[in-house]
């Protein structure tokens, strides 16, 4: 078990320096100069030297590099083109904002989506199955930016029950401490929408697999023993079937949670939610390229926690796996 | 599963077959082709010009009219029809679907084929590149590599490509894992086949109907990702996809004054991504019988 932990962890970092190697040479080495944003070429040649220097590009690539890898140890991803402040400084609040959205609403899809697809695949066959099958599909077919304009149009600009986007209302103060500002009911009135939105997009694909997978189950000769025992029906699905078609799900739940995470782009686009993904957008559009590459890193970090988190669990939830 | 006797083209024709045997996969089927008509035939479907600029009798712009005869599903802010938008979106959706789809099943497939049957260090060396690919978020690796290169269609199929093979990949490998043990390969080897010709003429005609349905999958996701770019606003700008559509709605701020200008493009991916998730879906049924209703 430790060794199989070290080993993942190891592996962990690996994937984090090949993801920053990439990321170092795809934005020297593809066409389109990123300094030309700060180093613009009306300057004179002299201070464009001084501007290169004092960014380290005078120094040979391999250079660059092994300072590049040593700042990003440090979580010194340099300054930002556009606002002048430290990046690691603009990021780390986003960070907190993203996984605040995101976590809980993967949590309530995951156990919302498999309590859902069982209840489908005990009514196999009937009218209820074939309809939840073709909305779920349906809803999960639709672009979730798109559902979240339409959420917005409907509750927030019809209804008024909901505000347009952002996280807190402009003007609205809690003091020093952040803990205020989460729990505020401000804070929770602006959460609900888009948490509301994306929980319901992510049902749809453990459902589905929910309801493949008790059916798979179903054919098995344990539940034909259970049925000749006289269990009841609902005994049989809610505490046999259902265990055993949960592991399929799990092993969904780290692929999942690197789209949750990356797909955060979007939904946080369309909420101005500030978080990381929507920082990301903002960057690109500015060409603020030390920022984007921060928020791409750390959108990857996260990702790939997320999938050595679900490894993790998967382990607790299936005792036949042995770790080597 | 298939006999290898059949040829490619055979088990891809049945496979259209047993899909139409579902009322599902049969009506995403039909839907599919309508929509490969429409990307056909748009230029004569649509009434006007995706970017032409709509006056009224009086000159004057016809700016966020809402549907009536003339335009059925309105216009836009500069007075363009969103009905001969949205038909013509449709091309960019299908090409870019498309493409994408055949270059990750181009990929994927061989390397999990590759990484499946020799085993050893080869499998272990490509798998844990596989992993390696795991760790990349999909969206923004895509739009890093646009803000760098260029809003190109090229560069979205790209980018999709060497990124999405990861899925079909692993699914291929373990596939494979179960195929090569079984007697006709062992056969096969006997009688002195190479390790290439058993992996292409034994073991992937019996892979091709997992493959399809990494195919459907693959396209599903494609066309949603496409949207997606469309909507951040890194879409080629000369191109008029559905996710270009939304994303000038919601820049103009006019999104939610003119519902016909986000409803129709988003409802249009929707259709089509749905029909194809159901041709998957039915055809991952038919392979694999303990799915259907008991």
């Amino acid at each position: 078990m430790l060794k199989y932990l070290v080993n993942r962890i190891l592996f962990m970092v690996l994937t984090i320096y090949v993801l920053a190697t990439l990321m170092f040479f795809m934005f020297r080495l593809l066409p389109g100069d990123p300094t030309m944003t700060v180093i613009s070429s009306a300057m004179s040649p002299k201070a464009q030297e001084a501007m290169k220097r004092q960014y380290g590009l005078d120094k040979p690539l391999y250079r660059q590099y092994t300072a590049y890898l040593n700042n990003i140890v440090h979580l010194d991803f340099g300054y930002s083109f556009q606002h002048s402040r430290r990046v690691s400084q603009m990021i780390a609040g986003r960070m907190l904002n993203t996984l605040l959205l995101i976590l809980p609403s993967m949590i309530a899809a995951y156990a919302l989506g498999v309590i859902m697809g069982a209840f489908i695949a005990y009514k196999r066959g009937g009218r209820t199955e074939i309809s939840s099958v073709i909305l779920a599909t349906a809803f999960q077919s639709a672009p979730v930016f798109w559902i979240g304009m339409l959420c917005i149009f409907i509750f927030s600009v019809h209804l008024d029950i909901f505000p347009l986007g952002h996280i807190l209302s402009p003007g609205m103060h809690y003091g020093k401490s952040a803990l205020a500002k989460y729990l505020s009911l401000d804070f929770f009135h602006h959460f609900a929408l888009p948490f509301t939105v994306i929980t319901a997009y992510n049902i749809c694909f453990p459902m589905l697999l929910m309801r493949s997978s008790m059916l798979e189950t179903f054919g098995e000769d344990f539940i034909e023993l259970c049925k000749m025992k006289g269990m009841g029906e609902k005994r049989i699905i809610y505490k046999h079937a259902m265990r055993n078609s949960f592991l399929p799900i799990a092993t969904t739940l780290p692929l999942i949670l690197g789209w949750a995470v990356a797909g955060s782009v979007v939904i946080e686009t369309v909420f101005s939610w500030p978080g990381l993904g929507l920082l990301m957008v903002e960057a690109v559009q500015c060409s603020d390229y030390p920022v984007v590459q921060a928020c791409f890193l750390m959108i990857a970090v996260l990702t790939i926690v997320g999938n050595f988190v679900a490894d993790l669990l998967y382990g607790i939830l299936d005792p036949r796996i042995v770790y080597k | 599963m298939f006999t290898n006797d059949g040829g490619m083209v055979t088990v891809f024709l049945n496979s259209l077959k047993m899909v139409s045997g579902s009322k599902l996969g049969l009506a995403g089927l039909v839907v599919f082709i309508v929509c490969l008509g429409v990307a056909v035939f748009a230029p004569v479907l649509a009434p006007y010009q995706p970017l032409e600029k709509n006056y009224d009798a009086a000159g004057k712009l016809m700016k966020l009219h809402p549907p009536s005869v003339q335009h059925p599903l309105g216009t836009t802010l500069l007075g363009r029809d969103v009905f001969s938008q949205v038909i013509w979106g449709a091309r960019p959706a299908l090409i870019i679907g498309l493409s994408t789809a055949a270059g990750v099943i181009l990929i994927g497939v061989n390397i999990g084929l590759i990484s499946g049957y020799y085993g050893g260090w080869i499998d272990n060396l490509l798998m844990r590149i596989t992993d390696i690919f795991m760790g990349v978020p999909f969206l923004p690796f895509i739009i890093v590599m646009l803000s760098l290169t260029g809003r190109s269609m090229v560069t979205v199929i790209f980018a999709m490509v060497i990124i999405m093979w990861r899925s079909t990949a692993r699914v291929i490998r373990s596939q494979v894992l179960t195929l090569r043990e079984r007697p006709f390969v062992d056969a096969a080897r006997i009688s002195g086949a190479s390790g290439l010709k058993i992996i292409y003429v034994e073991i992937a005609p019996n892979i091709l109907p997992i493959a399809l349905v990494n195919v459907a999958f693959a396209l599903a996701w494609a066309i949603i990702t496409e949207a997606s770019i469309g909507f951040l606003g890194f879409s080629d700008p000369d191109v008029m996809s559905w996710g270009t559509i939304i994303y000038r709605s919601f820049a103009s701020q006019m999104s939610y004054k003119a519902w016909w200008w986000v409803v129709p493009p988003g409802a249009a991916i929707m259709v089509l991504v749905t029909a194809v998730y159901f041709i998957g879906r039915a055809y991952e049924e038919m392979i694999n019988p303990r799915l259907q209703k008991i």
